[in-house]
């Protein structure tokens, strides 16, 4: 059967943009600002695990814990340098920051590694098992089962722990949060660090999928996870868990049944009418207007 | 400081000295000289604008002075951050209420614990046992406190859903999880009926003896603050009008004037 197929195909592709948006979807929800270098992240990560496998011989699970490590670091530093400083700014100058970090890791991976794109080594067995008609590979399934156990995990956190107790508490009211004692900026932090580790994670899935790695990769997979994000009601984490797998399987399903060439289109429009029908997304927030 | 020689007079837990703050050309607070002392309820009133509630933010660091000191504890507070200053045991609640309103009561209460929580987020992650003892233990404080604000049969309710009253005894058990020293309550009364403020009134007294802390109290319910106040500090125009026991302020002409006019 190819519905089937199709259909465990976009849900690979939906976990990926998941993962990502997750990382759009939190720091939106605790620093209120659109972290347009998000999607620069997962390139960097992308060349980390590239280099770890390839330059360095390191192990697949290593590669991955390298990438990991650094774009955590790497988020915490933009995040120091580049937004900490314009806390108190209009979020227009925010996001225009976000925008010029953005091209600034694009810039500085051409220019240490070279715009001519990388071939990512298969690491993860080619192989496929079928399901009832269907074949899927297995890194579909490694794909899905990474994005349930990241789901998993980050509601734990988010719901069982002191941290995450204080994000959630950021993210309503942070001159409350300040007066009970939480350190908002640490908040933010750690915020920054979780999202690029998962970025990471991401990286090494979207480029065992599409393998190829070049400095403009994340641009495209980070405007798409954005648009989950906001397709699931942007700030909310089982939002962007659902936006994401609805925008993946949307996407193969446009390019399985009616145009290759269209499917980013469709995509984009689905977003729109989403979006016209219900402004704050799938699980969005009621906005609610004190009287 | 060296000024505090005087040892046989206790000193007191918070001591604002000649505090002013300017917001631009308009002086809101000034020359404003307060104490309150261990195990003291202490009323802060005066008419509506008369720079009460400038003076929480000031004592939080929501402000900086532009004038004075403010001793806490015995240090001087000047160049503390917000956090530093609820670290060091200034607890305070809002007058327009600021709770966490999509968080559990329970939740509400658990982040006011954020500081006293032992555990990193590393241990958390990693679900070391530590990280199990503690959440129990927090999970406990925070249920006690709950029911000492007989709030205990709403723990699992959104923060938004509950009745104003209880909003208001909410917020005063998430201030007393920051483990502080004084507390600081601004109009713990508005909103409620004359027996929710009745009821208050006690927990308000229980909770100071109970936690032995000092309260520093806004309120505009005068059979609240003659109730239960001590000393009261009358502000009027952002300046220290009258100083003394409820009979004092009661019988203090200026006062009368302040708040009735000529």
């Amino acid at each position: 059967m190819q519905f089937l197929s199709y259909l465990i195909n976009g849900l690979g592709l939906g976990s990926v943009y998941a993962i990502i948006a997750l990382g759009y979807t939190m720091v939106y929800g605790i620093a209120k600002m659109l972290n347009f270098a998000h999607g620069d992240v997962i390139m960097v990560g992308s060349y980390i695990a590239f280099f770890a496998l390839t330059k360095f011989g390191l192990p697949f699970p290593l590669a991955v814990l390298t990438a990991i490590l650094v774009c955590t670091v790497l988020g915490v530093v933009i995040e120091r340098l580049a937004y900490k400083p314009l806390r108190q700014a209009p979020s227009l100058a925010v996001l225009i920051t976000a925008i010029g970090v953005s091209y600034f890791l694009q810039n500085g991976a051409q220019i240490l590694w070279s715009s001519s794109s990388k071939v990512f080594p298969s690491v993860i067995s080619a192989g496929s098992i079928s399901i009832g008609a269907a074949s899927v590979s297995y890194l579909t399934l490694l794909t899905i089962a990474t994005c349930i156990v990241v789901m998993i995990c980050l509601t734990l956190f988010i719901n069982k722990t002191k941290t995450g107790s204080a994000m959630r508490a950021c993210s309503e009211d942070k001159g409350a949060s300040m007066l009970m004692g939480i350190n908002v900026n640490q908040i933010i932090s750690i915020t920054f660090a979780i999202g690029s580790g998962l970025a990471a994670i991401a990286s090494v899935l979207l480029a065992s999928t599409y393998p190829s790695v070049y400095p403009t990769m994340g641009s495209m997979p980070g405007i798409k996870a954005f648009t989950a994000a906001v397709f699931g009601g942007i700030g909310s984490v089982p939002g962007a868990f659902v936006g994401g797998l609805i925008l993946g399987i949307i996407e193969i399903f446009a390019k399985a049944y009616i145009s290759t060439q269209l499917s980013d289109a469709i995509v984009f429009g689905v977003l729109i009418v989403i979006l016209l029908i219900k402004p704050t997304g799938l699980l969005g927030k009621k906005i609610n207007v004190k009287v | 400081m060296a000024d505090h020689t005087d040892n046989n007079v206790k000193t007191p837990v918070l001591d604002v000295q000649e505090l002013g703050i300017d917001f631009g050309g308009l002086t809101a607070v000034n020359d404003l000289n307060m104490q309150v002392y261990d195990g003291e309820i202490v009323g802060l009133i005066g008419p509506n604008g008369a720079g009460k509630t400038t003076v929480f933010n000031l004592l939080t660091k929501v402000y900086k002075p532009s004038r004075g000191r403010i001793i806490f504890d015995g240090k001087d507070t000047a160049g503390k951050s917000v956090v530093d200053i609820n670290k060091a045991g200034i607890a305070r609640t809002f007058q327009n209420i600021r709770l966490f309103g999509n968080l559990s009561v329970l939740d509400n209460v658990k982040t006011g614990f954020h500081n006293v929580t032992p555990y990193s987020p590393i241990t958390a992650i990693l679900r070391l046992p530590k990280y199990f003892t503690s959440e129990r233990e927090i999970d406990e404080k925070a249920r006690d406190l709950l029911k000492i604000m007989e709030l205990d049969k709403f723990a699992d309710y959104t923060a938004s859903n509950l009745p104003y009253g209880a909003q208001r005894r909410l917020e005063i058990a998430r201030a007393l999880a920051t483990n502080p020293k004084l507390l600081l309550l601004d109009e713990p009364a508005a909103g409620m009926n004359p027996q929710e403020t009745s009821e208050l009134m006690d927990m308000i007294r229980f909770v100071r003896d109970h936690f032995k802390i000092a309260i520093l109290l806004i309120e505009h319910d005068m059979k609240l603050v003659m109730g239960i106040c001590e000393r009261i500090t009358v502000l009027n125009y952002g300046m220290m009008l009258a100083q003394g026991t409820p009979e004092e302020i009661q019988s203090n002409p200026e006062v009368i004037k302040a708040y009735l006019g000529d």
